[in-house]
């Protein structure tokens, strides 16, 4: 199959048969939708909604932020069935959940946005909810969606109460002047403590209890409260349809038929089919396809106007045409560009090559696609004597590199080989020649294959990070010993309220980055929670660590370590290692290795019995298919030196706990 | 023969367990379906003929003469062709085996499994040590020389010595010929519900290669010669039938769910085969009933499949049999490219010999005796290289 089909296929299921309730008809009243049903309000076309209702005055545009798990999900769930932007049926989980990752691990990844009609007060209300990732990784698109926002929807479990990325997401609204709606949710669960969280807000956002709205998402209970609080806590938009047009690209994503589908925030003037356009970042032009809204699929209107959200498709084909953060305004009356966003910082760099180089060029469109709709994810070409082209990836986080390949997989059916993920560590060099190559005296080290040794350099500097953990207090001391154990300097330590904690610590970014999350969430039973911002640089003592099997080095576990570190994690990786690879049919030595010395190794003893031959009455055929199985198998081997590696063992090693 | 009276907890052959078989029919179709496909395949002569199961012995023999009759019918049957029947202890009481025998057995393979009654509850086994032992002796009295019995080894919970002790005790025993099974846990089984659900501890590998090499050497020293991976013969007592399907020869199977490879000449066919026939046995007796066979399944064999498929039993017992029949086998299959030429050029066959765990001359690719343990290591190496070719 081509990979031009594949991604065909994906389309359709995404946009097909995945959500099939979405409602055609909106409740009396209400502007209609598609063609199906009366359209008081719209006076041309067959299937298109009139905007032109809704000025800015009566426009709400808003996020739903919360910890993972508090119910984001589920009451945007709610607000689209009570503005009738969904049937209501059983069926609506995650209906802003578009990819299968997504669905399969129930976290959102990709903000999608939906726009809702609503009465109130006998005024018609365009309600713009622009949805926003749910976890720490994605804190970047987090902040991408509120620039197009006036107000969020702040949202707390009544029983866990206030968590660390609630912490970091007020922070984020706080800072963008956003109007915030405090809504405690699971009023419904046998342990919920409205009180409780309301007294936790108010200590440490400074809202006063009286503001929190308290909600049960799953049973519906009290919310069109929200729906209310919506309409008179957030301001409008201030904007004016008279003004030239200014358009901020907010999202895209990337149709295979129709090209770029940029999502925009209009800041002023109106767009509509036939319009010329041109980009602020690039200056190039374009004539404008076809504009609309996202209910939460793509509902083309005639045009948008001032203070509204919606979508437009204007012939971008182009990956990097549709730069995230850029203003787009009408050809010949060019406007000051909108502030654009912080780009993506990465956090963690991974080498990923294919499998077979002969995929190198599927491969290559495949993240050409595929960064187009997760533009946080930057990309170098690189290349390696073992596993030949393939490029330097730099992702958010540890679930965003995961995520990253788990589509990579599902979507485009691409197998990679990923390599051991790495921070952006810094080295001043103190030799003349190195400082002339590299054209300056500090340089960013993103691959391990690339660290300049000790003598030709007088610093090395590691990325760190603030983080903020909060937990019930009976954890507290097993967190500062993992704290410590990661390197981690205390900050600040608060009392949220009688019971939680709130605690701040400087981290090196490489002791959070693979699996800290995992190593808090086990030891507080799942209470704790966490997040972290960046922090700049310190200075460091690093080496280089490689992983040799039977003295060949691994290349994709080769690894930059913390001096301290550098015996507990060989130790660690040839063990984790040993149970990752099969045996074979010699003795493996897996050792680790700083420079020419070993420090640490494990033995891997070869196959003393690996046989089953039973041909039960001839049944050869099942034998034969099990060896032509185990051929294939051995065909998707990474071979180093003769020693025959699974794919997946790498990843394993690089996990330090058990999969959860 | 489908049925059983039991169904063994490790077991996943086609088998049935039903309260009443309407023995007549079942053997008409057996009857019909051997004369159709023995007219099919225009096979001569028979070299072997092997009742397999399910459980045998619990058919009369009635029904195992009238189909060695309808055999004897349709091809030539020597004298001397080797019929074996598999029979549980629990029912191969001496009179039955005798009735066996009359009907044209000459060979007996009793499924023992083990003489150790907390072992045999485990696997779900109807008999006791005590019937094993009887059935395994009247069977020699019956059958001399051509009485061979099953043995199971890594059993959950078995200790190296309590294997030892077994087959101490089934040595003193046994016949000439024993088949030496490593319990393989298999999808749909109690036994394996059981270890993959944590109540009861898979045996460790390293236990699993103790127990086999030690089996070996036991059996060794007592005079058996170890003729392919699972099985051992002394004086001789090799069993035909179990070599001609490492052989790759032709075989026809009849039967629920039974297998074979032939060519369909009688059908105007001129290559290999591998079928299946239908699984369900009321399914298999209308089919056999309406069109006079039950084959259900019919595939044509590729070159490679052919290579892969002489490739593997090649391996699996040429290491004893230093004959030339290898690389003949092999250039029946492969007249183009020699047994030399596919293996001897630089690959994984190469460096598996100069590792020490093959061997390639001109009487054929054997596997070294230190190889055969490790055999699911080497095919696989093996066929990837004959893909490429």
């Amino acid at each position: 199959m081509t990979l031009a089909g594949r991604t065909a296929a994906w389309w359709a299921r995404l946009w097909g048969p995945r959500l099939p309730a979405v409602r055609l008809c909106p409740p009396p009243g209400l502007p209609a939708g598609p063609a199906a049903c009366q359209r008081p309000y719209s006076s041309h076309g067959k299937e298109k909604v009139d905007m032109s209702t809704y000025p800015a005055e009566s426009i709400r545009n808003f996020s739903i932020i919360a910890h993972v798990d508090h119910g984001k999900s589920t009451l945007a769930d709610r607000l689209l069935e009570i503005t009738g932007t969904i049937a209501k049926t059983d069926r609506n989980k995650q209906v802003l959940d578009k990819l299968q990752v997504e669905r399969e691990r129930g976290i959102t990844v990709k903000a999608q946005s939906a726009s809702l009609f609503y009465n109130y007060e006998g005024v018609n209300y365009l309600l713009n909810l622009i949805d926003t990732p749910g976890h720490v990784d994605f804190s970047y698109e987090v902040s991408r969606s509120l620039s197009a926002c006036q107000g969020v929807i702040l949202v707390v479990d009544a029983n866990e109460g206030i968590q660390a990325q609630t912490v970091a997401n007020f922070y984020l609204a706080f800072e963008a002047q956003l109007a915030i709606i405090p809504v405690i949710n699971k009023i419904d669960l046998k342990n919920a403590d409205p009180e409780r969280v309301e007294k936790q807000i108010e200590k440490l956002f400074d809202i006063p209890i009286d503001e929190c709205v308290r909600i049960s998402a799953k049973k519906g209970t009290n919310v069109e409260t929200v729906l209310q609080k919506v309409i008179e806590k957030i301001p409008p938009p201030k904007c004016n349809t008279a003004d030239p047009l200014k358009a901020l690209v907010f999202d895209s994503t990337f149709d295979h038929y129709r090209g770029v589908i940029a999502n925009i925030a209009l800041f002023g003037g109106e767009i509509q089919k036939g319009h010329k356009i041109v980009s602020a970042h690039t200056k190039k032009r374009y004539e404008v396809n076809e504009v609309g809204i996202l209910t939460p699929n793509e509902q083309p209107t005639h045009k948008l106007y001032a203070g509204q959200v919606g979508y437009v498709i204007a012939g971008m084909k182009e990956v990097t045409e549709a730069q995230i953060g850029d203003t787009l305004f009408l050809y010949k009356q060019p406007v000051e560009p909108l502030p654009g966003f912080k780009s993506a910082k990465p956090m963690v760099f991974a080498g990923m090559y294919p499998v077979d180089q002969t995929e190198y060029n599927n491969l290559k469109s495949a993240l050409e696609r595929l960064t187009l709709n997760d533009s946080s994810v930057t990309v170098h070409r690189d290349s390696s004597l073992a596993l030949g082209a393939g490029w330097r990836l730099g992702f958010l986080g540890l679930l965003h590199m995961e995520v990253f390949n788990q589509r990579l997989e599902q979507e485009y059916n691409m197998s990679v080989i990923l390599t051991a993920p790495t921070v952006p560590y810094k080295a001043v060099l103190s030799s003349a020649k190195l400082i002339k190559e590299y054209g300056k005296e500090e340089i960013t080290i993103i691959n391990p294959a690339q660290f300049p040794d000790k003598r030709s350099v007088s610093e090395y500097l590691e990325p760190i990070v603030l983080g903020t953990i909060v937990t019930p207090q009976e954890y507290i001391g097993k967190i500062i010993v993992l704290c410590q154990d990661r390197r981690a300097v205390q900050k600040d330590m608060v009392y949220i309220d009688e019971h939680r904690v709130m605690l701040k610590y400087l981290f090196p970014l490489n002791e959070i980055v693979v699996d800290f999350y995992d190593a808090l969430k086990s030891l507080s039973s799942g209470y704790a929670s966490f997040d972290y911002e960046d922090a700049g640089y310190q200075a460091t003592d690093l080496i280089k660590m490689d992983i040799l099997l039977n003295g060949n080095p691994v290349e994709e576990l080769a690894t930059i370590v913390h001096n301290d570190k550098a015996y507990a994690t060989g130790k660690f990786m040839c063990e984790r290692l040993k149970d990752a690879i099969p045996r074979q049919l010699f003795e493996i030595a897996i050792q680790a290795a700083i420079g020419k010395k070993i420090i640490a190794r494990e033995t891997l003893k070869a196959y003393r019995k690996n046989v089953v031959a039973k041909c039960y009455g001839g049944d050869i055929t099942r034998r034969m298919k099990l060896l032509k199985r185990q051929a294939e198998g051995k065909k998707l081997m990474r071979k180093i030196g003769n020693v025959e590696v699974p794919r997946d063992a790498f990843i394993r090693v690089l996990k330090r706990q058990a999969d959860k | 023969w489908p049925y059983c009276r039991k169904r063994c907890s490790y077991c996943n052959f086609n088998k049935y367990v039903v309260p009443a078989v309407d023995e007549a029919a079942v053997g008409a179709c057996l009857v019909r379906e051997a004369r159709t496909l023995l007219r099919l395949s225009q096979v001569q002569s028979v070299t072997s003929v092997f009742f397999g199961g399910g459980t045998p012995s619990l058919a009369s023999p009635g029904t195992i003469a009238a189909v060695l009759e309808a055999i004897a019918g349709a091809a030539h049957l020597p004298t001397g062709a080797e019929v074996t029947l598999e029979a549980n202890p629990s029912s191969a009481c001496p009179q039955r085996l005798a009735s066996f025998r009359v009907a044209g057995v000459n060979r007996l393979s009793i499924g023992v499994q083990s003489l150790d009654d907390t072992e045999l509850r485990l696997l779900g086994r109807e008999h006791t040590a005590v019937e094993a032992r009887g059935a395994v002796e009247a069977a020699r009295g019956l059958f001399p020389g051509r009485t061979s019995i099953d043995l199971i080894f890594g059993l959950p919970m078995q200790s190296q010595d309590a294997w030892e002790q077994g087959l101490e005790a089934a040595l003193g025993l046994c016949d000439d010929h024993i088949s030496l099974y490593q319990l393989t846990l298999e999808r749909g089984t109690a036994l394996a519900a059981q270890v993959w659900g944590g109540r009861l501890p898979a045996p460790p590998q390293d236990l699993l290669a103790d127990m086999y090499h030690t089996a070996c050497a036991m059996l060794v020293s007592a005079g058996f010669r170890h003729y392919e991976v699972s099985n051992f013969a002394r004086k001789g007592a090799v069993s035909t039938h179990n070599l001609s399907y490492w052989r790759a020869e032709q075989y026809i199977g009849v039967g629920p769910g039974a297998h074979g490879r032939f060519v369909p000449w009688g059908d105007g066919g001129c290559s290999r085969e591998a079928r299946v026939q239908t699984l369900e046995p009321d399914a298999w007796m209308r089919e056999v009933q309406s069109r006079g066979h039950g084959t259900r399944c019919r595939v044509v064999l590729s070159p490679l499949e052919h290579m892969g498929a002489s490739t593997a039993p090649l391996l699996v017992m040429e290491w004893v049999m230093t004959s030339t029949h290898g690389a003949q086998r092999w250039g029946h299959f492969s007249p183009h490219l020699s047994l030399q030429a596919m293996f001897g050029a630089p690959g994984e066959a190469a460096e598996l010999q100069r590792q020490g765990w093959l061997v390639l001359d001109s009487s054929g690719l054997r596997c070294r005796r230190r190889g055969l343990a490790l055999l699911d290591s080497l095919l696989p190496s093996l066929l990837c290289q004959l893909q490429r070719a």
